[in-house]
């Protein structure tokens, strides 16, 4: 299938800014989901609030578009009620981890076999520009306008200590391991959670002095590495991207199957 | 089916009533005085193939129950205020997406933590005006176990037949207390179905187009149509728009669905309304004492009546005004400072024969309590 025959081409042009990172992210979890052939019903996307939550509204799915940060508690309802559907989730920083912090780390405790992809752009983006969990110290937001003393999560250790049995971390420069990257999340028997760093250059990058989209994608190349290179080892300050963890966990709606085996015998 | 007959507490007889009802999906968080439902559903639900999940917090029980519904599940929750606060906002979302559930409120004292453990009625406006933005809801009532048995499968036929959240407002006296509970037989109870779509595969379906008596029939999320469901004001596609027509028209219909059905909603019991001088108002476990104090004077020759409300919202202004109307003194009897009096206050032709018989201390009102306040407005003293 052609990846336009994914989308709602009716609902185009999209809202996101000139040079956002987020139509990458779009294309790259197409084409993932091109790559394994997955049939346009038997994929539930569910979605937040915030620019990246906006992705649902124009993939030909089932999309559910919920309220701020609750996208996951949504999503393990579809999920425990129609295991057999595709469930992805994707979110920005601050929707995944500010407002919907407990839902993501409990969701990665159960296991549950949701597909979560956190957007970071390290920005509120569709209220203008103030500081997520992930803008990181040092930084400059309209609401951090002396500089934003709040430290950031690490987000691939947040997701390991929660429990998630799949983690990556990739960027939108790296737009062919992205689309390997989801490709296998989506496959992954459990929660998995893939970290894409996207672009903003509307608020992060001008406020940051970060400068243009291209400029922004091109830093990506420069500041991360992949896992366990020979480059990470000499400069421990680059960001590691690639596949952290990749286990073989229980996985809830199975385990729930097992439970509902249990109290049919035990009636 | 055996064990008809149970000597249960009324948060157990609303979990089977519930499943009495259909019930395939419950998801909640262990809070005073409602755990017991959330207990008793862990060991029933999965019994049938249902689904039961301890959630996070009260907001993603809300949350997982509106998306278990969506796929064709009838689904309840069940909490108390201060998980009732936390769920306001997920509450509007299935006003607005009009999704079918059931949310359970056990009342206790408040605000805030307030009384964990006590008797009250203070969260009637919360179910009422909880969630922010102009809506109609409907919120039920009962006053013992055979009548929350009912008005349990009545909150999921309502929720239904109006695609809307329902709310069953029990306190923790109908909560905990203990009481002989008959199970009808299957069929007894009439129980209401989703309407779905008969829109084929393959065929555009629009799933927020009203059809001519404003119901919309649902597919099933994750089945054969592929739609959008947004919180945010939408087309019959399901899809954003600030459109001023639309929004207006989507509002409109919001309100109407519920509001235009308040005499088919509405479920009351009346008794000894017929020659009534005084007249109690009263609901929930309040309507207990109410009724008690009411058969008890009626013995002595006083003509007093009660008009026990079932459906608090949307409030039955027609109904009261019609029972009311020869009625020299109502008096409202509540466990809060006067919710459901003010309503009573707007529905009557003269507001000031209205009066409050309350307790605000997490006692639970009895009738020595009510027959006090009546001598006083009836001049007699206390």
């Amino acid at each position: 299938m052609a990846i336009k025959d994914y989308l709602r081409e009716r609902f185009f042009p999209h809202m996101w800014c000139p040079g956002c990172g987020h139509g990458t992210v779009l294309n790259c979890m197409l084409r993932a989901i091109e790559n394994l052939a997955l049939e346009k019903n038997d994929i539930v996307m569910v979605s937040g609030i915030g620019c990246s939550a906006r992705i649902s509204g124009y993939v030909d799915f089932h999309t559910l578009h919920t309220i701020h940060g609750r996208a996951l508690a949504f999503a393990t309802g579809v999920k425990m009620s129609r295991p057999d559907l595709n469930l992805i989730v994707p979110m920005g920083d601050g929707d995944a981890l500010a407002i919907g912090g407990n839902h993501f780390i409990h969701a990665a405790r159960r296991n549950i076999d949701i597909t979560a992809i956190i957007m970071n752009n390290r920005i509120y983006g569709m209220t203008g520009g103030q500081f997520s969990p992930l803008t990181g110290y040092g930084k400059l937001a309209t609401t951090a306008p002396y500089t934003n003393i709040d430290h950031a999560f690490d987000t691939v250790s947040l997701a390991i200590a929660a429990g998630a049995s799949f983690v990556a971390r990739t960027t939108t420069y790296h737009a062919r391991q992205m689309t390997d990257i989801i490709q296998k999340a989506i496959q992954h028997k459990g929660f998995s959670v893939v970290e894409v760093l996207t672009q903003c250059p509307t608020y992060f990058g001008r406020k940051n002095k970060e400068g243009s989209a291209a400029e922004m994608m091109e830093n990506y190349k420069n500041i991360t590495t992949p896992i366990g290179s020979k480059k990470s080892q000499e400069n421990p300050e680059l960001i590691e991207r690639g596949i952290f963890v990749e286990k073989e966990m229980p996985e809830y709606c199975s385990e729930y199957k097992k439970i509902i085996q249990k109290a049919v015998k035990g009636k | 089916m055996k064990n008809q007959i149970k000597f249960v507490q009324g948060n157990e007889a609303c979990v089977e009533a519930a499943l009495y009802a259909g019930l395939d999906f419950f998801a909640g968080y262990p809070i005073t005085p409602s755990t017991e439902i959330a207990e008793h559903m862990a060991v029933r639900l999965p019994q049938i193939g249902g689904r039961f999940l301890q959630m996070e917090d009260e907001i993603a029980s809300l949350c997982a129950i509106i998306g278990a519904s969506l796929t064709g599940n009838k689904v309840m929750t069940a909490t108390s205020g201060p998980g009732f606060s936390l769920m306001q906002e997920a509450l509007g979302y299935a006003i607005m997406t009009e999704i079918p559930c059931v949310i359970v409120n056990v009342q206790r004292g408040g605000p805030s933590t307030g009384l964990p453990t006590h008797a009250s009625q203070g969260d009637i406006n919360q179910a009422r005006w909880g969630t922010h933005g102009d809506h109609a809801i409907i919120a039920l009532t009962a006053s013992n176990h055979q009548d929350l048995f009912d008005i349990t499968v009545e909150a999921f036929n309502l929720a239904e037949t109006y695609r809307t959240p329902v709310i069953l407002m029990l306190d923790e006296i109908t909560g905990h207390m203990r009481e002989r509970l008959h199970i009808p037989k299957p069929g007894k109870i009439p129980i209401v179905s989703r309407l779905k779509t008969s829109v084929k595969q393959g065929v555009d379906y629009h799933p927020y187009l009203p059809r001519e008596d404003g119901r919309l029939p649902m597919s099933d999320f994750g089945g054969i149509h592929r739609y959008n469901v947004t919180g945010l004001f939408h087309d019959m596609w399901g899809f954003p728009t600030d459109n001023p027509q639309i929004v207006h028209g989507l509002l409109r219909h919001l309100l109407d669905k519920i509001g235009n059905n308040v005499h088919l909603i509405a479920k009351y019991k009346e008794y000894y309304l017929e020659d009534a001088t005084t007249i109690l108002v009263s609901y929930g476990s309040s309507a207990r004492s109410a009724l008690h104090l009411v058969n008890n004077r009626r013995n002595r020759g006083e003509r007093l009546g009660l008009l026990e409300l079932q459906t608090l919202w949307p409030f039955p202004y027609g109904i009261v005004r019609e029972k009311c109307a020869n009625a020299r003194h109502v008096l409202v009897v509540e466990m809060n400072m006067g919710q459901i009096l003010r309503e009573v206050k707007i529905a009557v032709e003269d507001p000031e024969k209205v009066f409050l018989a309350n307790r605000i201390d997490g006692m639970f009102i009895t009738p020595t309590d009510i027959r006090n306040i009546l001598r006083l407005i009836q001049g007699k003293g206390v």
